[in-house]
């Protein structure tokens, strides 16, 4: 297939998906239980009114009214801007985490203690609640004083993106680096090469198809790390403080906050794609049969 | 053959860390929008002021017209005539103000006084300087055809609260009305949001007669197409019921407090916050217009409304504005020693000692705003008649 007609393709194929999401959800809302299904007294069908369910026009079409009434700025604009301030943090979190990532991995290949002292723990990192962390973050940060550098308190947020981030790529990398075949280490150690050229000819080449997907988990952790912290420690100007200000006028504009949410579904697919197509590019000299 | 592949890479990064650059560069202006340069000149009380000194305020939650007075008092220069210069930090879902205090990340902090009273028994030296909220917005709001008209009436039903210590009032008023909070009624935690209520998961939801009742008065009725009105409900306060506890007071640095300087900072601190109350309370549009501009998410209706419950609270103030008053400060240690919550516990295990709370600061600030010509009781103060759009438009 040419590359246009699978571009073509994968298009369709996003708008079909798009159209059933959108159809399921009208469809429920058609034959959906109102006042929402009980049974035995728990609840198990979400309800079908418009409070909670709000129409998908009605979603669309609050993007292209203002935010508050009288405010010049249409809805679309503030989610874009909130967005684009997420973005940024994000891919600031992702780069630090890409970095501590690689960096660990590299250090526990070279030295096998590092490796089973500190894997464990970076596991156990991974189950520390997010909300439990960012206001620590936070607090840190105020007191941090190095110089004249100032801890911007956006750097918190991006902190927390990077400690989402760091882990599927310290995992992945990890397992990447070691998956070079055994005869061309053998080969690399005929030809009496470093470490270090070792690393950089042969291990890391072979490691990408493990570490491309780590990558793309680490991209969507570090949205995920972002929006989140934005919401614990009330950072303004990104999309997850619209969603929880948009969540208090739940009750009385339920669309509303559904703009906010669809703007950080943009913002993780954006993310992912920035990924995508950096791995498109890297792979691009590589023989087909080895990346698939 | 591997070396392009490496060299992209080591492009990408290059482009990357450019991006970074590009983006701190640009994330500064934002988190200095909250020191907004003041730049009105009104009748300075202050002789000289050469460099203003720094002061950060720490606010419970998001910018909203629950914090309209001190916005009002950086936006119109109070805080400048006594030159200060005020940051205000916004809260956020995890975001204690007593314990940012307490580690000295703010100067001052707004917080309930129970809340802070428990931050206070587990060991933060912070004391309530000025109780700005002289009475409780705190309700109980329930359908009518609930018939839940007072406390008493909870037993057997669904009763939503927030959690987070904003729940204290309830446990009160459940152990004043003889019931057990563990077996008597169904305790559920509630959204940010009046959902619950409205979809009926909630017999009678919690609601401050500034925020959520509003919102509940924003919704359309499906049944009529209409909004919800006051008589659709069945609304308790809390203060009514004689189990209302303190809630947004100054709260000071209790170790810095021996400090003349510090004392000198706060007692002009809260002047300029009363004063801007005081603002609040007789221009409520123009007020309303600074919360708006200063990024609140909420409509403009909204906003008008949760000024004027606001002002409600505040004024008028008998013995003047920030004065913590002697029987309310007692019922509320009183309550968070009685109230019993879901296991067993109360929100205080001891009194709080003296220094918990001080009028000394808020006596010579008042003073001062006298000397200025300010009105700080409000005495002739009647509140507006708000009327709600659909969706606090």
């Amino acid at each position: 297939m040419t590359l246009v007609g699978r571009i073509a393709y994968r298009t369709s194929m996003f708008v079909l998906a798009i159209a059933a999401i959108i159809g399921a959800w009208e469809l429920y809302k058609l034959i959906g239980p109102q006042g929402g299904g009980k049974f035995f007294g728990v609840s198990i069908l979400p309800r079908a009114n418009n409070n909670a369910m709000p129409h998908v026009w009605d979603m669309f079409s609050r993007f292209g009214r203002p935010e508050v009434r009288g405010s010049d700025r249409k809805i679309w604009v503030v989610v874009l801007s909130g967005a684009w301030f997420s973005l940024r943090l994000s891919f600031v979190g992702f780069l630090l985490g890409s970095t501590v990532g690689v960096g660990l991995a590299v250090l526990m290949t070279r030295f096998r203690i590092v490796q089973r002292g500190l894997l464990p723990y970076l596991v156990m990192s991974q189950t520390v609640p997010l909300i439990a962390l960012a206001p620590l973050v936070v607090s840190w940060g105020g007191k941090l004083e190095i110089g004249s550098f100032v801890w911007p308190r956006w750097l918190s947020a991006s902190i927390l993106g990077m400690f989402l981030a760091f882990f599927p790529i310290a995992v992945g990398t990890l397992r990447g680096l070691a998956s070079a075949p055994s005869a061309a280490m053998e080969l690399m150690e005929s030809y009496a090469a470093s470490w270090k050229q070792t690393l950089f000819k042969l291990r890391f080449p072979a490691a990408v198809p493990f570490m491309v997907p780590a990558f793309k988990l680490a991209a969507s952790g570090a949205v995920v790390g972002v929006v989140v912290a934005e919401i614990s420690t009330g950072l303004k100007g990104g999309i997850g403080r619209l969603i929880i200000e948009y969540a208090r006028e739940a009750t009385g504009d339920p669309a509303k906050v559904f703009t906010a949410v669809f703007g950080a579904a943009a913002l993780g697919l954006t993310m992912s794609g920035i990924v995508a197509v950096s791995d498109l590019l890297l792979m691009r000299n590589r023989p087909k049969e080895t990346t698939t | 053959m591997k070396k392009q592949t490496l060299k992209m890479a080591f492009a990408g990064i290059a482009v990357m860390s450019l991006f970074v650059a590009a983006c701190g560069g640009s994330s500064e202006t934002v988190t200095q929008e909250t020191t907004a340069p003041v730049t009105e000149e009104t009748a300075a009380p202050v002789a000289e002021c050469i460099t203003p000194t720094p002061v950060k305020l720490q606010l419970q939650w998001f910018t909203q017209a629950q914090f309209a007075g001190y916005y009002a008092a950086q936006d119109q220069g109070f805080y400048a005539d006594q030159c200060l210069d005020v940051t205000i930090l916004e809260g956020g879902v995890d975001i204690a103000p007593h314990v940012v205090l307490a580690n000295g990340e703010a100067d001052f902090a707004i917080s309930w006084v129970s809340k802070a009273l428990a931050g206070r028994e587990g060991g933060a030296n912070i004391v309530n300087i000025a109780q700005i909220f002289q009475r409780s917005g705190t309700l109980q709001v329930s359908f009518k055809d609930k018939n839940i008209t007072t406390p008493a009436d909870f037993k057997g039903k669904t009763i939503g609260n927030w959690g987070w210590g904003n729940e204290f009032e309830i446990f009160a008023a459940l152990t004043k009305a003889g019931l057990d909070p563990a077996k008597d009624v169904t305790l559920v935690q509630q959204q940010f949001d009046m959902a619950g209520l409205l979809a009926g998961d909630i017999d009678a939801a919690e609601a401050m007669t500034y925020n959520e009742y509003a919102q509940v008065l924003e919704a359309v009725n499906p049944a009529t197409g209409a909004l919800y009105t006051p008589a659709d409900f069945n609304v308790i306060s809390y203060e009514a019921e004689g189990v209302g506890m303190l809630q947004d007071a100054i709260w000071a640095d209790g170790a810095r407090l021996s400090d003349p300087a510090y004392v000198d900072i706060a007692t002009k601190f809260v002047a300029a916050s009363i004063q801007g109350w005081a603002f609040c309370r007789d221009n409520t549009s123009a007020c309303r217009d600074i919360v708006v501009a200063k990024g609140s998410k909420l409509g403009a209706s909204h906003q008008l409304w949760q000024i004027n419950e606001i002002n409600k609270l505040i004024w008028p103030a008998a013995s003047g504005a920030g004065m913590i008053d002697a029987a309310a400060w007692d019922r509320t240690v009183a309550l968070s020693l009685e109230a019993k919550n879901l296991e067993g516990g109360t929100v205080l295990t001891k009194a709080p000692d003296a220094e918990a709370h001080t009028n000394d600061i808020v006596t010579a600030a008042l003073a001062l705003l006298a000397g200025m010509g300010v009105d700080t009781n409000g005495a002739a103060y009647a509140p507006e008649t708000v009327t709600l759009l659909e969706g606090g438009n």
